[in-house]
């Protein structure tokens, strides 16, 4: 008996040591010196970025280990307030709550944009009458009034058909939802209550595809990915400044702003204190240079060159602000 | 038609119905691991086992994921499987049959049906900050131990009942003493149930995402964990990454990490089956 019970808690011991020593590769190869951990948590929007830049950071600077975890833009600034991580993902800027967290455990700060991500406005395929939209429209269906009134399309638009609208979007937890409604209804994390949420956007675009009288919204990625079972919806914001009429999503658009006020900005922040490190440093520098390539490779939109020049430039500033 | 007519036409119906239901369940399994089966199975190749997670589905692997879950598992065991055996002797064979002992009996029933993401924040409070652990593996498997300690002592528990009183009176008429009775009698002869108790309740851990999320386990490693106090990521966090990103790659990936997840799953169950076979015929009374 005691034999056996032995052998039962070795087992898994013994297991477990022979897979990790064999899997461990000390690699020396790599072009630097710098060594250390850098904690990255937040926004699952902005991880495949930021999973992207640490793949190819990796490859040459081997000794520095980045991690990077997926607890939400909002899980990752109750982290970040509390020091626990170096940089949080954001799909949003911070909140004065959250910012006020910080504040009180003495973390300050810096916001950096590290590329673009359009929302779309997309419909069934099967769906003829919509061909665009405008913000008030859009207003119109999400703001928190709408609930139980606004259910049928000619309500919208006169000539639109008297048919149910069936609503699908991101679900109140996301940055996307907070950008969305900040966007559309004017007031950050305020809609309608009735409406098919997901955090999952994959379950939206499954949704609205089998659905013909859909109206939902995510990021443009998943259109996108989805493109035969999808049909996107120019949006009008009716402000001729930034680009007239409706406005298809696209790299194009989102880059110079037309698409206005779906497009957004993508953030990471930065701790102070971390920002001291020399491997924290190389590695926004890294991010700031290489971020608009990998973000497009990953489904989003890469800022312009001035704009990431104008980034590591605030960055610099702030590490020597920092020094003093 | 007469009563017994009736009776037996209620009986035949009720089989039917019966195989009905099994019927049922098992087509949904047989449909859910067919369509990961297709999807995944071209995907599962040495490299893909061997690497590291990254933005191109191809040459995405879940070796850290795979490594993290086999610590988490094995600290999970050497944590729960002692106290939980241990808490079910007591609670069984010495605890005293009174209110208290009734209270605690109830109470650890209800714990095996909280909600996994509560025990997440137990341990992100209890293990991950206040005792220092952080987001590593300890802290995961400190958490995960608290989740499956009810089930392992309640099934021990049952597993001891089950050992005929005759056994444990012969024992004590011979002269052993309690400890004697359960180390020589009880524990060998109970051994394949509690086995069975501890196996599904590993089962379960192996699956939980939601606590390890709140303990702040990782979704990308770069790295293979070398210690407990490292920071992981686990299958399941690995799949419900890849499941949620717009490309068709990862959705394929993420079939091929479930089909993983399962095999490991299996193993374990078919380890599981081969002790309690191998330990039930040394037992003749």
């Amino acid at each position: 008996m005691t034999k056996t019970l032995l052998k039962l808690l070795i087992l898994p011991i013994t297991a477990i040591t022979m897979v990790s020593c064999g899997g461990k590769k000390t690699s020396d190869s790599g072009n630097s010196n710098l060594s250390g951990d850098i904690k990255i948590d937040g926004s699952s929007t902005v991880f495949p970025i930021t999973e992207a830049v640490a793949e190819d950071y990796k490859a040459q600077y081997p000794d520095v280990k980045v991690t990077v975890g997926l607890s939400g833009t909002g899980g990752g600034f109750k982290k970040f307030g509390r020091g626990e991580i170096d940089i949080n993902d954001a799909s949003r800027s911070i909140k004065s709550v959250e910012d006020s967290v910080c504040k009180a455990n003495n973390i300050t700060h810096l916001e950096l944009k590290v590329a673009f991500d359009g929302l779309a406005v997309v419909v069934n395929p099967k769906n003829t009458w919509v061909n665009d939209i405008t913000v008030a429209e859009l207003k119109m269906i999400w703001e928190p009034a709408a609930q139980g009134k606004i259910k049928y399309w000619n309500q919208i638009r006169p000539e639109w058909p008297k048919e149910e609208i069936h609503l699908f979007g991101a679900g109140v937890e996301s940055g996307t939802y907070d950008y969305f409604t900040e966007a559309i209804v004017g007031k950050s994390h305020s809609s309608r209550g009735d409406y098919t949420a997901s955090e999952d956007d994959n379950v939206l675009v499954q949704g609205i595809s089998t659905d013909k009288l859909a109206l939902g919204f995510f990021g443009i990625a998943y259109f996108e990915a989805n493109k035969d079972k999808l049909k996107v919806v120019p949006v009008d914001d009716q402000k001729d400044e930034n680009g007239k009429g409706p406005i298809t999503p696209s790299i194009e658009t989102v880059k110079n702003k037309t698409y206005a006020p779906l497009g957004r900005p993508l953030f990471i922040y930065v701790n102070s204190s971390a920002a001291k490190r020399p491997e924290v440093q190389s590695f926004i520098d890294f991010y700031l240079t290489n971020g608009g390539a990998l973000s497009q490779e990953v489904g989003y939109i890469a800022m312009t060159d001035e704009e990431y020049t104008a980034e590591k430039a605030k960055f610099n500033e702030f590490v020597k602000a920092l020094a003093k | 038609m007469n009563s017994s007519q009736k009776n037996r036409l209620k009986d035949n119906a009720f089989k039917y119905f019966g195989i009905g239901c099994t019927l049922f369940g098992l087509l949904m399994l047989a449909i859910f691991l067919g369509n990961i089966l297709i999807e995944g199975i071209g995907r599962i190749d040495w490299g893909f086992i061997t690497s590291f997670p990254s933005r191109n589905p191809g040459k995405a692997g879940i070796l850290p994921a795979l490594i993290g879950t086999l610590w988490i598992m094995g600290l999970t065991a050497i944590i729960a499987i002692p106290l939980g055996i241990s808490a079910g002797i007591y609670l069984e064979e010495y605890g005293k049959k009174n209110r208290l002992a009734n209270i605690l009996e109830i109470n650890i029933s209800n714990l095996a049906g909280v909600p996994s993401i509560i025990y997440g924040l137990l341990g992100l409070e209890i293990f991950g900050r206040i005792m220092g652990m952080g987001g590593s593996l300890l802290a995961g498997a400190s958490t995960l131990s608290l989740l499956i300690l009810p089930i392992i002592i309640v099934s021990t528990r049952e597993a001891l009942k089950a050992v005929p009183t005759s056994i444990k009176e012969a024992s004590f008429a011979m002269g052993a003493s309690k400890w004697q009775t359960v180390w020589y009698q009880l524990l060998p002869a109970s051994f394949g149930g509690i086995v069975t108790g501890v196996i599904l309740a590993l089962s379960r851990a192996i699956g939980e995402t939601a606590p390890l999320i709140v303990i702040g386990a990782l979704a990308y490693v770069p790295f293979v964990p070398s210690s407990p106090a490292d920071e992981f990521s686990v299958l399941p966090i690995q799949i419900f990454n890849w499941i949620g990103r717009p490309q068709k790659g990862f959705a394929i990936n993420a079939a091929s990490a479930i089909i993983i997840l399962l095999l490991v799953t299996f193993i374990l169950n078919g380890f599981a089956m081969f002790l309690r076979n191998r330990w039930q015929r040394k037992v003749k009374w």
